[in-house]
Parts: structure tokens; C-alpha cells; sequence
């Protein structure tokens, strides 16, 4: 579905991103994970648009996504739930959703698509007139990924949905991901919680210092020594 | 919490000032309150403070729309108003056009003119420091002072229309031009609002005002809001056009007996908000019109500055900002 082939970015004259390239299945969900600084986000951005990439190729499902101006990423399919998931704050919930089927033809189906995000997140359904900016972190997290969702995407890029979050809503942020699967999205995720996120992918990527360093079957990874020493604490 | 107990707070505080000017001069000079308070000029006064009010509410929130979305303040946003007074002045005085139709060509030019800024000018700032933009929008000031000074000499020119006046009581009388230019501009006011709130496009124009970036991951072309939103605001300036070239002269340097007091107020409401540009255009308003009243106009400014020195110690992020 999505192919990245020795993608580079960077920041003016800081390179962060060298040489990436990875691969995500249709139906499938893969994290990438690696210490701070390593370039996640950056990766992240690069697939959604938000940096150029300064080098290499990417697809979405055969569409080139370099020659592809950053707003129009959404047409493709590709929802991205950014880093401190970054609302809206003065608005409600319900506008919030509803930016996030800006695009036309989500437009066309945004009560249809309010309604899933509602069975979806009951408690946003509660909280709909309140200002999301007021929202705990996990309803803002629930808020930021009902965003995501309401532009019917085919992938879901997730920059540490359990960042900040109380052990209890990290559970059912991966409890999630898992029923998101279920409505057959496929599901790309950066986290820091390898553990956990390793038991809810298929595969992942590990990247540091801008490049990937590793990849594998998640159970592969899980019970690899290196990842368990350097990431899990083990 | 805290916060919006300051807000009211403030607004309490101008009230009283509001009561105080309106009041204790008259009660000085006369020593009776009585008299103070059955004096129907002074009341004349505050009407036409709050009619005043309504067409500076309208222009902080042509201006503070743009600055919200585009994060640039139009320094020429005045001389927008004036160019608009001029083409319907023009089309109506020089053309034959009948005023109803001309007003809407008014509107029609400035915001073309506010898509023009933005096009030709403003996207390609926006990468640059703020100071290069205050530099280009205070230029375009002074070029399109120049251009209508070339183009329309430097002679006052009036519609020649007058709508008259009405009396309200006995002693009041109400100019129809004033309460025409208060009622489209609260009418106004108004259906922005309802734009902003109800509709995907206002939606998307308070939200890409928050978060910039973001709107580009919801699939908006950002470079299409601002246009948007450049257009609505030279529309804005057109529509308090019409409305003040009924009341007022036009030549090349009137945008400058309006330009600095909207700016006052953008700033005193919290530059970017439109909520407290519409209290502070009331706030100032009254002030000009009491001061002007119980002394000369010019004290009436005197007062509104002095306020607005004032509050910008005390609060410097405006009534209703947000500390940043
Ligand atoms: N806007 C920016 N300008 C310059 N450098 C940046 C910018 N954003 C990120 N960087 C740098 O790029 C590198 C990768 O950053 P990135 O945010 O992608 O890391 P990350 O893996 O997401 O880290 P974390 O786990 O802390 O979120 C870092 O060295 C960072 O300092
Ligand atoms: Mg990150």
C-alpha cells in the first residue's frame, strides 16, 4: 500500500532522515520505534506531507506522493494523527471532527462519518459542545484520532497516541488500535511504548539516527535481545 | 478561570469610566446631579458614540479576520476603505450609477483589492520576518495614497446624498445615514459570525487561525484560505465604505481619520480576536463621543488614546487575548 524507497528529509541544513526505506501491506498495522531525536516524526511528516522529501521515492498505492502537493495527501487516503495530537483548542469537539472531513468527499459523508466516530468514542459524542482544548489527554487523544478517522482513510499514521497518558487510557489507546484494525484500516504507529505496541503489529521498523536499523516480525523484535535491552528496559 | 474574571473585570471598569465621563463633568460644571442626568444631549451623544461604534466594529473585523488567518496586519487596511469610498463615489456621481447598485460595485472592488494585496504582496512575505510586513502593508499605505492623489486630485469630494435625520424624542434627533451605517454593520457583524460558526469554509478559517499546519493535513489548500479570507476582508472595508461615504468626504488622507482608531481597537480587543475588537470599537467609540461632548472632539481622542495607553500597561495582550 505504502512504499517509501531511500527517502531523505531534514531541516534546513539538518539532515534527519537517511536513505528510508519501508514498506506497509494493505490490511496490515507496523510500527516504527527508536529513541528520541531519531527521526520518527520526521518520518511521519515526510509520508504526510507536512516536510518534502529531499530524496527517493514514495507511493501510496502506486500514487506518487512526492509529486503530490501536501493538502491533496488526504485524497489518497492517508489520515495523520500528529505528534501532542494538535487540536484545535478553541473550537468543539464537533467542529474539530469536522475539519477533519475538510476534503469534499468526506464533506459529502460527514454525517455518516460523525455517526462511526461517535460509535467509535461515545464520550466525544458526550462532550461534543465542549472545547476540545479543555479535554483531558485521552478524550484529546480519542478527539485527535476521531480527526483522523472522519476523512474515511485507508491509512492511519500515529505519532505516540500514548504519549502523556495515564497507564488505564494507554491500555485502551492499543485496545484501539487493535478495533481500528478491525474496521480494516491499515495502521502505521510510532511509539515509545515498545512493548505495549509491539503486541498489537505485525511488523516494525526500528530507526535511529535517521536511518532503520532493524525490522522485523514484531514477535520476532520482541524477542530479540538488542530491542529488549535498548527499548524495553529488560 | 482567573483569567475571565479579569476580562469582566475590565469590562466593568470601562462601564464605570463610561458613567464617570458621561456624568461627573457635567455635574462639576452644573454642581446637580439632576441636571447630569436629564440631559438629553448627552444621551444624543451616546447614541451616536454606539452608532460610531457599530462601523469600527465592522473595520477591526475586516482586520482582525485577516490578521487571524494570515497573521499579518494590513497597515493600508484603511486606505482599502477609502479607494472603495472613491469608486462609489465615482460610479455614482461621475457614471450615473444609482447608489444601490454602485455600493455593491464598492464591495466588489475592494475585494478584489483584498485579493489583490494578498496575491501580488502578502504570499510572498509570508516566509519573511514580521517587520517586512508591517514595511509592505505600510507602503502600500502610502502607494495608495499616492495613487488616489494622482488619479482623484486632492479636493474633498461628497456623495451629495443626505438621508437626513429623525427625532427620536423632542430633542434628539438621529441622523438616518448613522443608524443605517449601525444596523448593516450589526447586521453585518452578525452574518459573519453565522459564517464563522455554521459553515465548513468559516470553520475551516477559525481553525487554520489556531493551527496552521494542521489545516493542511485536513486537506486544505492553505494558500486558498488565505485568499478567501484576504477577499472577505477588502469586502468588509467596501461595505464600511459605502457606509461612511454617506456621512463623510472623501479624499486621498481620509483613511487616516479612521485607520490609527482601528488599530486601537484591534489591538485594545486582542489583536486577531474578533470578539474583543467588537467590545473595544464600543469601548473607544463612547470615550471619543463623551469626551468630544462634555469638551471638543479632539479631547474626546484625547481620552480614547490616553484609555487605550493605559489598558495597553495593564493588559497588553488586549481584553479579551490570550497571554502568548
Ligand atoms: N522543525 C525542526 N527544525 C530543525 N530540526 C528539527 C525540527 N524538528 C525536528 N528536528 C530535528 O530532527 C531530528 C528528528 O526529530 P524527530 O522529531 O523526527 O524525532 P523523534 O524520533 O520523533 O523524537 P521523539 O521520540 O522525541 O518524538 C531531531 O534531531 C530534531 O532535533
Ligand atoms: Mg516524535
Amino acid at each position: 500500500m505504502l512504499t517509501l524507497s531511500n527517502v531523505d528529509a531534514g531541516y534546513g541544513t539538518f539532515q534527519a532522515l537517511f536513505d528510508c526505506t519501508l514498506e506497509v501491506n494493505a490490511g496490515e498495522a507496523v510500527a516504527v520505534i527508536g529513541p528520541n531525536g531519531a527521526g520518527k516524526t520526521t518520518l511521519m511528516r515526510v509520508i504526510s506531507g507536512l516536510i518534502p522529501a529531499r530524496g527517493g521515492r514514495m507511493d501510496m498505492e502506486g500514487r506518487d506522493l512526492v509529486a503530490t502537493p501536501p493538502h491533496r495527501i488526504v485524497d489518497l487516503g492517508i489520515a495523520h494523527v500528529p505528534e501532542n495530537r494538535r487540536l484545535f483548542p478553541r473550537m468543539s469537539v464537533e467542529d474539530n471532527l469536522r475539519m477533519g472531513a475538510f476534503v469534499p468527499s468526506a464533506r459529502a459523508a460527514f454525517s455518516r462519518r460523525l455517526e462511526f466516530v461517535y460509535d467509535l468514542f461515545p464520550r466525544m459524542k458526550e462532550r461534543r459542545h465542549q472545547l476540545a482544548g479543555t479535554l483531558s489527554g485521552g478524550e484529546q487523544q480519542m478527539c485527535a484520532i476521531g480527526r483522523a478517522l472522519m476523512s474515511e482513510p485507508k491509512l492511519l499514521l500515529l505519532d505516540e497516541p500514548s504519549a502523556g497518558l495515564a497507564p488505564v487510557i494507554v491500555q485502551r489507546i492499543f485496545e484501539l488500535v487493535r478495533v481500528i484494525r478491525e474496521q480494516g484500516l491499515t495502521v502505521l504507529i510510532v511509539e515509545q511504548n515498545v512493548q505495549q505496541v509491539l503486541r498489537v503489529v505485525d511488523r516494525a521498523y526500528v530507526l535511529e539516527a535517521g536511518s532503520i536499523r532493524m525490522s522485523g516480525a514484531a514477535e520476532e523484535l520482541a524477542a530479540s535481545d538488542e530491542i529488549r535491552r535498548l527499548y524495553m528496559g529488560l | 478561570m482567573g483569567r475571565i474574571d479579569t476580562r469582566v473585570w475590565l469590562i466593568v471598569i470601562a462601564a464605570g469610566l463610561f458613567v464617570c465621563l458621561a456624568y461627573v463633568p457635567a455635574i462639576i460644571r452644573e454642581g446637580n446631579l439632576g441636571f447630569a442626568v436629564s440631559d438629553v444631549f448627552l444621551y444624543e451623544a451616546m447614541i451616536n458614540g454606539l452608532l460610531l461604534g457599530g462601523v469600527l466594529a465592522l473595520l477591526s473585523l475586516g482586520l482582525n479576520l485577516i490578521f487571524g488567518v494570515v497573521d499579518v496586519v494590513w497597515i493600508c487596511y484603511a486606505e482599502i476603505v477609502m479607494l472603495g469610498m472613491y469608486g462609489i463615489y465615482y460610479l455614482h456621481s461621475f457614471y450615473g450609477v444609482p447608489l444601490l447598485l454602485a455600493m455593491p460595485a464598492g464591495i466588489l472592488i475592494t475585494a478584489i483589492i483584498g485579493y489583490a494585496v494578498h496575491e501580488l504582496v502578502i504570499r510572498h512575505l509570508l516566509d519573511s520576518a514580521p517587520i517586512n510586513q508591517l514595511l509592505a502593508t505600510g507602503g502600500l499605505l502610502f502607494f495608495f495614497q499616492s495613487v488616489a492623489t494622482l488619479a482623484f486630485g486632492i479636493d474633498f469630494r461628497n456623495l451629495g446624498v443626505s438621508l437626513g435625520s429623525f427625532p427620536l424624542t423632542e430633542d434628539i434627533y438621529i441622523s438616518w445615514s448613522r443608524l443605517a451605517a449601525f444596523v448593516t454593520a450589526a447586521a453585518c457583524v452578525a452574518g459573519l459570525y453565522l459564517f464563522l460558526t455554521r459553515t465548513f469554509m468559516g470553520t475551516a478559517i477559525r481553525a487554520i487561525s489556531q493551527d496552521r499546519e494542521i489545516m493542511t493535513l485536513m486537506g486544505a489548500a492553505q494558500g486558498r484560505l488565505y485568499l478567501i479570507s484576504s477577499a472577505i476582508g477588502g469586502g468588509l472595508a467596501g461595505l464600511a465604505a459605502c457606509l461612511l461615504v454617506l456621512q463623510y468626504d472623501v479624499h486621498p488622507f481620509v483613511g487616516l481619520s479612521f485607520g490609527p482608531i482601528t488599530f486601537m481597537i484591534c489591538v485594545l480587543g486582542g489583536l486577531g480576536n474578533m470578539v474583543g475588537g467588537f467590545i473595544a470599537a464600543f469601548i473607544l467609540s463612547e470615550l471619543i463621543a463623551l469626551g468630544g461632548y462634555h469638551f471638543d472632539l479632539e479631547w474626546g481622542y484625547v481620552f480614547a488614546f490616553a484609555f487605550f495607553i493605559a489598558m495597553m500597561f495593564v493588559r497588553p495582550e488586549g481584553i479579551m487575548g490570550r497571554r502568548s
